[in-house]
């Protein structure tokens, strides 16, 4: 067991990659808490965590909302007694022509994506300081954040903010032995590119054959890379992004 | 243990980086090959193995001279049946660090014929036999050199940067055969790679130089061979089975600014 001991907040946790990240905390001996606005899919994901043998926590919260992000950071050091991982996770990816995308889309996903990433952040990492332990902070990313996709640039520029953001954090929280990295999920089957590129079954199998891997990734493949950075394994490691994308980046599936 | 059954060949294995790696992969349950040019050290990794029951085996081979590789990949099969993960790590750096006009020519091929040519042809014989067992793994230990300009390191960073893309042109052409290539990018290491370190030896204000790289690195500390051994078990392992073509950067922060 990698993370005996320590607790560590998910946002986004109700499903698809959170769900994976969670269970991988677990497994590995965090005690986790579940932050997600879907508290029935938090639930169940939470019945989960609590058969590994770890205890879970789940806070319905909207990230992107400063006051609620500080209750939520308040009641979770109260539950936990210390934080040591905040993972990123809450996302959300609205596909649209280009001309069709509105002022209320772009506002929506680059609160939730990148000012709800930087609000935990800053909430969690002042517990992390004051407590004088160091801690881990990993921002869920995308092949986006390097590689553009059709129909989404205001989620592109979410996830492009939010590899600098994970740079910029990591200067700044390094003299508090915070280390800050971000993973970059490509298509991921369960996760947000279900109900976008994965959809229509047809250009489904358009994209897997062109992914160098011939194969979609598993939530479970973004947990194994958190549980690495989350681990003693990566203490050196600070403001990177690692790709979990099946190759993607190598060769756009798209173009 | 992650790497039950699995075979691992690593170049320059007699010290730093290699040895690290290898004694951590050893613990992990996988059978390790260490090719080192240098035999004493080589057969030390070994041993240092064996003292923990583990399993390895030496070979020497400079990867230079291609005659070498062949039969180093060769001795890997005939003694384990198979090569599951190959770590293309060793690689030399001029004794001095140089700028373009004070680098001998001589010494500019030395360094390419080792850190980059000396990779291609490790990977040009070793994929044919993880084709052959049905997929495999490749790392290789590349530097931050070769993701951006280092000061005066203008062979050194050449190669690192062609090994670079060189791994990310395989993890594209070999991903079909479930191959699967990455870049371990380390940044400055507690101790020089050993051509250096004995130039370094003789120039106390310049191993005083160096040794100030830690007051610029962002954790406070330079990179240990551990901390690179650790990334190079995860991309080994199954757990990092959706990544290929990566570049995995240790440096503590030393490439944010």
């Amino acid at each position: 067991m990698r993370l005996e001991g320590k607790v560590a907040i998910v946002t986004g946790a109700g499903g698809g990659i959170g769900k994976g990240i969670v269970l991988r905390l677990a497994q590995e001996g965090a005690d986790v808490i579940l932050v997600d606005l879907d508290q029935a899919g938090a639930q169940a994901v939470a019945q989960e965590v609590e058969r590994t043998g770890r205890r879970s926590l789940v806070l319905p919260t909207d990230v992107s909302d400063s006051t609620a992000v500080g209750a939520m950071v308040a009641r979770s050091l109260d539950w936990g007694g210390h934080i040591d991982i905040l993972v990123n996770n809450a996302g959300v990816e609205l596909i649209r022509p280009f001309f069709e995308i509105s002022e209320g889309d772009w506002d929506k996903t680059i609160d939730v994506n990148l000012k709800g990433a930087w609000l935990c952040s800053q909430a969690v990492a002042k517990v992390m300081a004051g407590a004088g332990n160091g801690g881990r902070i990993i921002n869920v990313g995308s092949i986006m954040s390097e590689m553009p996709a059709p129909g989404e640039p205001h989620y592109a520029a979410s996830k492009g903010g939010i590899l600098m953001l994970t740079k910029a954090m990591a200067l700044d929280l390094a003299p508090y032995d915070i280390n800050v990295n971000a993973i970059g999920p490509g298509v991921i089957k369960n996760g947000l590119s279900s109900k976008g590129c994965l959809s229509d079954p047809e250009s489904a199998e358009k994209i897997r054959a062109g992914i160098p891997l011939r194969r979609f990734g598993k939530p479970r493949d973004i947990g194994n890379a958190v549980v690495f950075l989350s681990s003693a394994e990566a203490d050196y490691v600070t403001g990177v992004i690692i790709y979990v994308d099946g190759g993607v980046i190598l060769a756009s599936p798209w173009s | 243990m992650k790497l039950a059954g699995k075979v691992a060949l690593i170049t320059g294995a007699g010290m730093g980086i290699g040895r690290a790696t290898a004694q951590l992969l050893a613990r992990e349950g996988a059978r390790v090959a260490v090719a080192d040019y240098d035999a004493d050290s080589g057969r030390e990794t070994v041993t240092l193995i064996r003292h923990e029951d583990g399993e390895a085996t030496f070979i020497e081979a400079d990867i230079s001279r291609p005659s070498q590789v062949r039969a180093m990949i060769k001795e890997t099969v005939r003694t384990y049946g198979q090569i599951d993960i190959l770590h293309n790590n060793a690689g030399i750096d001029l004794p001095q660090a140089t700028h373009v006009v004070a680098t001998r020519i001589d010494d500019w091929d030395r360094i390419l014929a080792i850190n980059l040519r000396g990779v291609f042809v490790c990977a040009k014989y070793a994929i044919p036999e993880m084709i052959k067992a049905g997929g495999g793994v490749i790392i290789n230990t590349a530097s931050i050199a070769g993701l951006v300009p280092m000061k005066q390191e203008a062979a050194y960073g050449a190669s690192k940067a062609g090994l670079v893309l060189l791994t990310k042109q395989m993890a594209r052409d070999y991903a079909q055969y479930g191959i699967r290539v990455n870049n371990i990018c380390p940044g400055p290491m507690e101790k020089p790679t050993r051509h250096r370190l004995d130039y370094l030896q003789t120039d106390p204000a310049a191993f005083a130089q160096r040794q100030s790289f830690s007051e610029q690195i962002p954790l406070g500390r330079m990179c240990k061979p551990e901390d690179i051994a650790q990334a190079v078990l995860f991309l080994a392992s199954d757990e990092a089975s959706m990544i290929t073509g990566a570049d995995l950067v240790i440096d503590g922060g030393f490439t944010l600014g």
